[in-house]
């Protein structure tokens, strides 16, 4: 599988120069994620390995103190409610962007992806200054408003790439047999779409949940993010508490994976 | 022309006959899309635009010194202004410092006359005691600054409602009294190094991501399946952990008591900490890494399908294996190449959390000044000129992506 029969001497030896560089690519990849693990374990306040004796008292600080526990509560909830508004929105509109008489495609999709484009600290600054003149800088409001436009383009993908392999004969079938188009919809296309949805709403949750720029611009104390506060953190003074919310953070992102890992599989079958 | 050949016409009415049947089923389809399309108008573009007009916007002048303004209107332009124009100013400056409004249009006019906030004040302090003119010569006591031509001329260029000088001061540039375009004085001439700088970063990560990333790719096709998948995931999880639990994995590890610094001690490879943190090269390695997947990407799955056979072809036709690769394999790795250093390019460009955080004063990029001057220099004007500079640069290099590559070729993972 890695060398063709007819290799040469030199061919076997630059082959495996190459799997070998690519191999150290790969774990210089790997090995920063998993570095602050260890430390967040850590008995000491500062950041060399090995640890030289483990504890949880970084965690019981990240869980015991309210200012940590209410960033975790504010991110949570905003997440939540950037996934539901955004995966409503693009599911609806991946649905008319699949379909072929769908006018302007090129245009409205460049539209549709331009917030994954546009430079995160256009969209905080833009937003700061705009949602101000509505009050909605420092709301919860506001941040989600602006974390669902940064989320969309991940549902509209997803579940336009799920809608082209769905064949629109049965949603043809269920009209023909009598559904009306709502009744169709929800108990023919919804659960074939469904992998596709729920794929680009992982994304958008981790999209919210992970989005520093525009948090540190819109929201005061009150609606502080977990990240904004390791954002904070980092910049003030770097403790051992960020490594725990970072490793919760990492240990989330790796669920996210996983799940989305088996819903890929599922549809392959 | 049409009665000469009635087939045509025919035809035509065909065609609008289809597209007029074709309507209800595209609006249809447009509807659908609309409830977005609406809220991202509204959420993500009205906000640019806004920034966009912030630019420009010129209210200071204009709504502070009206009077000033109109008086002004008959100036020659070249000498000290008569009483009137005075007496105009100490009207408005009354007005202003019983709305508190003299630090706004001072702190305006300061960006253009150094000095002039603090003037201002002054003056509004002494006009709010003045009851009756003569003006002229109580304003002229209180400094040089009101009986220079260029001061007034300032002042009545800025009473127009939009302005360049913003934008201008973006590129380093500023308006000659004489009305042309020059440079302004090196030292404060910061901003086209910035940019030159951004780019500059943005132009290295791109091209270690390309000669890290190919073989990682190249490598993903060959393997046996079951390692493939174990490399895939390799690359699939650090695109899915957050970007700031990497760049905080970073300044761990380049801390000068971090553990890069502990590892070259162990192995005596420093005697002396080397400074990774804050520095050049601390920045463009944890961008490297963050944006390594996104090179990655979209290089494998053009190699994936480029056949195989096509390598055994060239090599019985009598080629070596490096011709062979040079010159059937790499060429047709080329839109991969392509689509993934432009997207690695674009998103280089809008770093701001990596920078701030690893790199030192040297290293902030574009978009560390736009929120510097919204934070701490509360000059939106500047931040938004920047803002500008910085998206219209973006836009560029997005318009090459969508031409050679096409926004239907984005996928995930």
């Amino acid at each position: 599988m890695w060398l063709p029969s007819y290799a040469t001497p030199s061919e076997r030896l630059s082959r495996t120069l190459v799997v070998a560089f690519a191999v150290a690519v790969l774990l210089f990849l790997i090995a920063p994620l998993f570095i602050i693990v260890p430390l967040s374990f850590s008995k000491d306040p500062f950041f060399t390995l090995p640890v030289r004796e483990y504890s949880l008292r970084w965690y019981e600080d990240l869980f015991g103190n309210p200012r940590w526990f209410e960033a975790m509560m504010n991110s949570a909830i905003a997440a939540v409610l950037t996934t539901i508004l955004a995966t409503t929105l693009g599911t609806l509109a991946a649905l008319g962007i699949a379909r072929p008489d769908f006018p302007y495609r090129r245009v409205i999709m460049a539209l549709l992806i331009s917030p994954m484009i546009v430079p995160i600290v256009i969209v905080a600054v833009g937003s700061y200054l705009f949602f101000g003149e509505f009050g909605l800088t420092n709301t919860r409001a506001g941040l989600v408003l602006a974390h669902t436009a940064l989320a969309t383009p991940f549902v509209v993908i997803t579940v336009t790439a799920t809608l082209s392999t769905y064949d629109t004969n049965l949603t043809r079938a269920a009209h023909s047999l009598g559904a009306s188009g709502l009744s169709a919809f929800f108990r023919v296309t919804l659960p074939n779409i469904l992998p596709g949805m729920i794929s680009g709403a992982i994304f958008a949750f981790a999209t919210s949940f992970d989005e520093v720029v525009v948090a540190l611009f819109l929201t005061a104390a009150e609606q502080r993010t977990l990240p904004v506060q390791m954002f904070s953190g980092i910049r003030d003074q770097i403790n051992p508490t960020i490594m725990a919310a970072a490793t919760l953070l990492l240990a989330l992102s790796i669920l996210l994976f996983a799940a989305l890992a088996l819903l890929t599989r599922k549809r392959a079958r | 022309m049409a009665l000469s050949e009635p087939v045509d016409l025919e035809r035509i009415r065909t065609f609008v006959a289809v597209r007029r049947a074709a309507r209800p089923a595209r609006r249809a389809a447009l509807s659908l899309a609309l409830p977005l399309v609406v809220f991202l108008v509204l959420t993500f573009v009205a906000p640019i635009l806004y920034l966009l007009v912030t630019a420009v916007d010129n209210p200071e002048t204009r709504s502070v010194l009206p009077r000033t303004l109109g008086a002004l209107e008959t100036w020659d332009g070249a000498s000290t202004p008569d009483e009137a124009v005075f007496a105009a100013l100490a009207a408005d400056l009354k007005q202003a410092k019983a709305d508190s409004t003299a630090a706004l249009v001072g702190k305006r006019l300061n960006y253009e006359i150094p000095g002039m906030r603090s003037k201002m004040l002054a003056a509004s302090r002494m006009a709010a005691g003045l009851e009756a003119g003569p003006f002229r010569e109580r304003f002229l006591e209180q400094g040089d600054i009101w009986a220079a031509p260029e001061t007034w001329s300032v002042i009545r260029r800025n009473g127009a409602g939009l302005t360049p000088y913003y934008l201008l001061t973006a590129l380093d540039l500023k308006q000659a009294p004489s009305g042309g375009l020059e440079g302004v004085a090196p030292d404060q001439a910061i901003f086209l190094s910035v940019l030159g700088r951004t780019l500059l970063v943005a132009g290295i990560v791109t091209g270690l991501t390309l000669i890290l990333g190919y073989p990682v790719a190249y490598v993903l096709t060959i393997a046996p399946k079951t390692i493939a998948a174990v490399m895939m995931l390799m690359v699939l999880l650090p695109l899915w952990t957050s970007l700031l639990v990497r760049t905080t994995a970073w300044v761990v590890l380049l801390q000068s008591d971090g553990v890069i610094n502990s590892v070259l001690m162990a192995l005596h490879l420093t005697t002396e900490k080397v400074q990774l943190i804050f520095t050049r090269i601390g920045t463009v390695t944890a961008m490297t890494h963050i944006q390594l997947p996104f090179t990655i990407l979209p290089i494998y799955s053009v190699m994936r399908s480029i056949q195989p056979t096509q390598l055994r072809a060239a090599r019985s036709l009598g080629s070596g294996p490096t011709s062979a690769f040079w010159r059937i394999y790499a060429p047709q790795t080329l839109p991969g190449v392509v689509a993934g250093c432009l997207m690695t390019f674009i998103l280089s460009l809008g770093y701001y959390i990596t920078p701030a955080l690893v790199g030192g004063p040297q290293d902030q990029m574009v978009s560390n000044f736009i929120s510097v001057y919204i934070n701490r220099d509360l000059n939106w004007g500047l931040a938004a000129a920047l803002g500008v500079v910085l998206l219209l640069v973006t836009l560029a290099i997005y318009g090459l992506f969508l031409r050679l590559v096409g926004a239907d070729k984005i996928k995930l993972g």
